[in-house]
């Protein structure tokens, strides 16, 4: 048995090394059905083995420079991206950072018990060393995917912050029978639902005849806001109240007009301003102005 | 004498999250760029649609973001990729009032008129790439469509 001769003499770093290139195979098939794998490559098997195997490359890369213990080690520069995109696709489906810290460790056991079995012929004391080395470094490989899903978390957060500036929808009652709803970011579609819910109850809470919609603060006017827009019209109008757009500014009613929308069935007013004294004018309220000199109606 | 710079951004398109980030970017480089406020709201407008035209019937994909310089002109061009069914026929989809889902089928005809060069590559089962240009200031060369 001279292969173990040499290999009694050898670094346990070294080994793992060679041990993680012998086994790449085995061990990418053994990881591709543990839960962090199979869980992300729902698609194809084969697509989880490849990327096990470029995991396996990495960390022998890393046990051969005897850089075990260094989450900064060159060689997992190359997996990094992946390892991140994996935690974070772990993360959207709903796992914790913990699960997702558990999931990783669960890759070391099926590794080191391949190793063990590899080395039954070994002294003791040498698969003892190997083993504790290539734990050391899948605890190194845990430090690395939870350092970059926490940098994803990071980024994630300011995209939502973002985010956060597109919500919030109130309803403002501006006079008896006239309601508003100063809208602000983006319309998508679930967004325009709670605003046409909200608006539709605020309609029959406040009986209101007129209800205005300023879209000052939506940022993009596409065809599918617009479309939002006129739906939520012909509900209000369903419900006996007339909706009023307000708000549009010029460069917004360029685009519309380029973009071929036809809003011609909707009463537009430039500002919230212009709207509330349409909304009067139809009322029948009149406004007086208190000046001492010129006393009229808007 | 026209230039294309690197690409500028890889943006994802697989959720309405993405959506907006598209608009964020798009706006921000135009503004960058020197876009006045109107040209700007056509483009980001422009990427909304094509945005959401990638998202829903291409199933997901990618906008690339390159700037341009053509002299002292500058210009952004975007493109969207994705690799669904494709359009069977692409003059159709064209066609103001066309939808194939529940839309009010302006996108894709809309955002040619919103932009300065359009184009379009797509087939049955082959994906679809749609390049916008908008340039600082509008080309001088004659046009035949406006």
């Amino acid at each position: 048995m001279p292969e173990h001769e040499t290999a009694e003499q050898r670094a346990p770093h070294d080994e793992v090394a060679d041990f993680l290139r012998r086994r790449r195979e085995q061990i990418a098939q053994r990881w591709a059905d543990v839960p962090l794998f199979r869980t992300v490559f729902t698609v194809s098997r084969d697509e989880a083995v490849e990327a096990g195997k470029s995991v396996v490359e990495a960390l022998a890369a890393v046990a051969a420079a005897g850089r075990a213990e260094d989450a900064e080690a060159a060689g997992f520069g190359v997996v990094r991206e992946q390892l991140t995109r994996t935690a974070a696709a772990r993360s959207r489906a709903g796992a914790s950072s913990a699960q997702v810290s558990n999931e990783v460790d669960a890759l070391r056991t099926p590794v080191v018990d391949l190793l063990v079995a590899d080395l039954s012929a070994a002294p003791a004391e040498h698969v003892r060393e190997c083993s504790t080395a290539l734990t050391v470094l899948m605890g190194t490989l845990r430090l690395v995917v939870m350092e970059s899903a926490l940098s994803e978390g990071q980024a994630l957060i300011d995209r939502q912050r973002l985010q956060l500036l597109e919500v919030a929808t109130p309803v403002i009652k501006l006079w008896d029978g006239i309601v508003a709803v100063p809208l602000i970011g983006t319309l998508d579609s679930a967004r325009s639902q709670v605003v046409m819910e909200t608006l539709l109850e605020a309609v029959v809470e406040q009986h209101a005849r007129f209800a205005i919609l300023d879209i000052t603060g939506v940022p993009t006017v596409d065809s599918l806001v617009a479309q939002h827009l006129m739906k939520t019209v012909a509900a209000a109008r369903l419900m006996g109240a007339e909706c009023v757009v307000s708000g549009i500014r010029p460069a917004i009613a360029q685009t519309i007009v380029h973009l071929g929308l036809d809003l011609g069935t909707v009463v537009t007013r430039a500002s919230l301003a212009d709207a509330l004294a349409y909304a009067l004018d139809q009322q029948g309220t009149g406004i007086v102005e208190s000046t001492p000199h010129a006393a009229g109606q808007r | 004498m026209q230039t294309a710079g690197r690409v500028e951004a890889s943006l994802p398109i697989s959720s309405d999250m993405d959506l907006a980030w598209v608009r964020q970017h798009v706006r921000q480089t135009a503004a960058e760029l020197g876009f006045g406020l109107v040209e700007q709201t056509k483009l980001v407008t422009a990427a909304s649609e094509l945005a959401r035209n990638t998202l829903v019937h291409g199933g997901g994909g990618r906008l690339e973001s390159v700037r341009l310089a053509n002299g002292h002109v500058r210009g952004l061009r975007l493109t969207f990729a994705d690799d669904g069914p494709g359009i069977p026929d692409v003059e159709r989809a064209l066609t103001d009032g066309y939808t194939s889902g529940d839309g009010l089928g302006m996108g894709l005809g809309g955002a040619r008129r919103l932009v300065h060069e359009f184009s379009i590559d797509s087939g049955p089962d082959a994906g679809t790439r749609v390049t916008v240009i908008s340039w600082t200031v509008r080309p001088p060369h004659p046009r035949g469509e406006v």
